[in-house]
Formats: structure tokens, C-alpha cells, sequence
């Protein structure tokens, strides 16, 4: 099956100008191709370039070398070389990314935070509101704590915000990092479920799980990225 | 999609010193863009360059198609009052500080060809809901706001004509901190619901990261670095910018 997103050749390396230009590679060579309704979970010690891959997938890091492909409306995009406006477009609509920690937005409530990437695609407002309070009821997230911008929460609680806001959209591909890093036994199994409809439903899935046992339910294979020191 | 703003080639010196050194950029409909720099770097220049408020030495502006600095002064004062919006970083620039909060929202109205009063002040009172004024102050002078009320009535002042395209010079500089957020999130969801085109000047990297879609990084006049807001942040390329975005304070 054709791959909802690949990389070609991707390599990373970070040039630290205000240590005296060090120069630090991360990545090199990365091949690695997800089809629709695959979750593939990355592995390699504490330090690898996990994150960092991560990061260039989603275009918040920019590419050394070679490409990212996203399969987005009918065609393939290559995250490294698109211009912005046309990143925001993949990311609307193809590309969804949880991330470890919530950046909050002072004065925007839990509620419109889960919304907004649903109203940004073109949902009713009102809809959107529903179904994003629907996804926190289901992660525990108790209606009183709707209302509220989630600067106060927990981490746990802020992290369900995030996994709310990531999986509301449907989006065909979704990267999670770490996406039960600081979630109780019982929210953990809301995420493994969440990730085994998303799967159902065709989105290819990449994550980082720490937790081994959350990883070995809902991966289909692991992708070793391993240090370059170790590498070469 | 063409772009709304199309800049080339801009040059401009203020005698030894390059204020504009070969500056491109384009603007789309919808987009926001933040031009970020530290003081002296040519960013307002730049803003007020592209508002055909100041003609370049070299180089050239289009809206639309249109070379901004060859249409003429009034064909430009059309374009402020129609298509276009300016928020000054001091609201009493922007305002008019002897006409009341309504008035200041009305006038723009009226410039744009609205008649009818009672339709205008109905208009006026929305608006100043919007940016959180209560209406019951529409006929107070805004001489007696405070800084962050003045600014907020600047930016309905500015947005009530439904512009295409505004241009923002530190909006939330001088304000507390406190203030600054609300403006910041005032102007996020306003700028949201109503697709504007904004092109933000700011040295607050924070606010740049909330509001912009896109990011220019100028220095000496030069732009060093531009390209998708959170790229620049997280993964800067050039010296300057790993520089700036590694000296603001995490709170």
C-alpha cells in the first residue's frame, strides 16, 4: 500500500553557532514509510534522535538532508521543501502532532483549545465545541475544568487536553510523542483504545511510548533509530 | 492564490546607516506575519515602507498589482481607508483622543461610506463589545481609558471597516503584562474570525509565536532568516536568530 508518510534519505544536524559553530548530527539516512492504519513505534535509547525525527516529520524542525512525504489531498507534499503557508495546509488537514507538553494560550478555555483544529477545518463552531467536550469527557476530563484555559492544570490533565486536541480531527497521519507519559492506569487504556480506532479507521500512526507495554498493544512493528556514534 | 503584498528589492539608508538592504517578502490573504528584530534593525521601517507611509529608495511595493509608491497620495489614503489598517504601538496615534470611543469607531465607518447614524452607532457599540468595552462608555473621550482600553479601541477602530490587510506596530508594547495577553488574544481570535492579512511588527518573540503563521528575523535592514513561525523558533539557522530565541526568559 501506498505509504501515507515516508522519508527519503532525511538527515538531521544541528550547527550550534553560539558555541562556536559545533556541529551536532542526529539523523542520517533515515528511511522509514508508515501506510494508513499502521503504527509504527520508534526505539532506541534516551538521546537517539526519536524527538528530533519526530520534530522534522511534523516540519517543526527543518531537514539536513533528504525529504519527508505526506500523502495530502491526492498527492504527495514534501514537508522539508513546502513553503510555509502550504505546511499549514498538510497540518490542518493530514499532519496532527502531539507533543509532550500543552503550549497554553492565556484565556483561551480546555474546550475551544480541542476545537479549534476541528472549526479550522471547516466544522460548525457549535459542533466542534461538542464533539471536542465528547473527547475530554471520554479522557476523564470533568466538565467543570471545560470552561476553564488549562495554564492551572495538572500535568496529566494538560497532557489529556493535548491527546484531546491531537485526535479530535481525525487527521490521517498523527505523530504521539510520549502520548501516556503521565497518564494513570485508566486513562492509558482511553489512549490505547483512542489509538486502535484511529488505526481502524486508516490513520498511520508514529509514536514514541515509553511505556512498553502501552507500545507493544498498539504498534505493528518497532523502527530502531539508533545514536550515531553507535551507528558509524 | 496570488498575493495580496508583493515586496522586491527594497533599499533605504538613513546615511550610513541600512535601514532596508535588498528586502523581499509576499503577503497572502489570510496569513499573519510577524517581522521580528531588535530595535534599530529596520522592522518598523520596513512596516511603514510596505503602508506606503515612507517611499523607498529603491524597490517596490505591490497591492494587488498596484506599485503602492506610484499611485499618489490620494489613490493611498483610498487604500487606508478601504483595504487596508494600521494599529499604532501608541494607541493616541491612532485615535482620535477628543472625539468619544464611539466617534472614534463611527468616523472610520463613515470614511468608508456608511450614513446611516443610528445603523453606525449600533455598529460602534458591537464593536466596542467585541474588543471589551462596555458600550455604556461609547460617549466617553478615550483621553480617559486606560493605556490597554485605548489600545483595545484602536484595534476596533481600525478592524470595524473590515480591511484586508493590517499592518501592526508593536501593538502590546508599553502595556503590562497582564493587558498584554488579553490584547494578544483579542487579536488572535478577531484576526481568526475575520481572515485578516496582518503583517505584526514586534520584538516579543512570545506574542510573534501566538499570532504568526510566518516569520521574518530582520537585522541591519537585512532579513537573516524567515519561514514558518515554530521552524524559526525551534530550529533557528542563522547566528542572530539562535541568538534571539536563546534570550528570552522561559517563564
Amino acid at each position: 500500500m501506498m505509504p501515507a508518510i515516508r522519508t527519503e534519505n532525511l538527515g538531521k544536524t544541528f550547527t550550534l553557532h553560539l558555541q562556536g559553530g559545533i556541529r551536532i548530527p542526529v539523523l542520517r539516512s533515515v528511511e522509514l514509510g508508515v501506510a494508513p492504519g499502521e503504527c509504527v513505534a520508534l526505539s532506541g535509547p534516551s538521546g537517539a534522535g526519536k524527538s528530533t525525527l519526530m520534530r522534522c516529520l511534523y516540519g517543526n524542525y527543518g531537514a539536513g538532508t533528504g525529504h519527508v512525504w505526506v500523502r495530502h489531498a491526492g498527492r504527495e507534499v514534501d514537508i522539508t521543501s513546502a513553503d510555509a503557508r502550504e505546511v499549514r495546509a498538510v497540518r490542518r488537514d493530514t499532519l496532527g502532532y502531539v507533543s509532550q507538553f500543552l503550549r497554553v494560550i492565556p484565556r483561551v478555555p480546555t474546550v475551544q483549545i480541542v476545537a479549534e483544529p476541528l472549526m479550522a477545518r471547516g466544522l460548525a463552531r457549535d459542533a466542534a465545541l461538542a464533539h471536542a467536550a465528547a473527547l475530554l469527557a471520554r479522557l476523564n476530563l470533568p466538565a467543570a475544568l471545560h470552561g476553564l484555559p488549562p495554564a492551572t492544570f495538572s500535568g496529566g490533565e494538560q497532557q489529556r487536553v493535548n491527546l484531546a486536541r491531537g485526535f479530535a480531527p481525525g487527521y490521517p497521519v498523527l505523530l504521539l510523542d510520549e502520548p501516556t507519559a503521565s497518564l494513570d492506569a485508566a486513562n492509558r487504556e482511553v489512549v490505547v483504545a483512542l489509538i486502535a480506532e484511529a488505526k481502524r479507521a486508516g490513520t498511520a500512526i508514529i509514536g514514541i511510548f515509553h511505556d512498553t507495554e502501552v507500545r507493544d498493544r498498539v504498534a505493528d512493528r518497532l523502527f530502531e533509530v539508533a545514536p550515531l556514534q553507535d551507528a558509524a | 492564490m496570488t498575493a495580496l503584498m508583493t515586496a522586491r528589492g527594497l533599499e533605504l539608508r538613513f546615511g550610513a546607516i541600512s535601514a532596508l538592504d535588498d528586502v523581499a517578502l509576499e503577503i497572502h490573504p489570510g496569513e499573519v506575519v510577524a517581522i521580528v528584530g531588535e530595535s534599530g534593525s529596520g522592522k518598523t521601517t520596513l512596516l511603514r515602507v510596505l503602508a506606503g507611509m515612507m517611499p523607498p529608495e529603491a524597490g517596490q511595493v505591490l497591492y494587488r498589482g498596484e506599485d503602492v509608491h506610484a499611485m499618489g497620495e490620494a489613490a493611498r489614503r483610498r487604500l487606508m481607508r478601504s483595504d487596508w489598517g494600521f494599529v499604532h504601538q501608541n494607541p493616541r496615534d491612532g485615535l482620535r483622543l477628543r472625539v468619544s470611543a464611539g466617534g472614534n469607531v463611527g468616523e472610520r465607518l463613515m470614511a468608508a461610506g456608511a450614513r446611516h447614524y443610528g445603523n453606525i452607532r449600533t455598529e460602534a457599540a458591537e464593536w466596542l463589545q467585541r474588543v471589551e468595552i462596555d458600550p455604556a462608555r461609547m460617549d466617553d473621550m478615550p483621553e480617559k481609558f486606560s493605556g490597554g482600553m485605548q489600545q483595545r479601541l484602536q484595534i476596533a477602530r481600525t478592524l470595524v471597516t473590515r480591511p484586508k490587510l493590517v499592518f501592526m506596530d508593536e501593538p502590546t508594547g508599553g502595556l503590562d503584562v497582564s493587558v498584554q495577553a488579553r490584547l494578544l488574544d483579542l487579536i488572535r481570535a478577531l484576526v481568526a474570525e475575520l481572515g485578516l492579512a496582518v503583517l505584526i511588527v514586534t520584538h516579543d518573540i512570545a506574542a510573534a509565536r501566538l499570532l504568526a503563521h510566518r516569520m521574518l528575523v530582520m537585522r541591519h535592514g537585512q532579513v537573516v532568516e524567515q519561514g514558518l513561525t515554530d521552524r524559526v523558533l525551534d530550529d533557528p539557522q542563522h547566528p542572530y536568530t539562535q541568538l534571539l530565541v536563546s534570550s528570552v526568559l522561559a517563564a
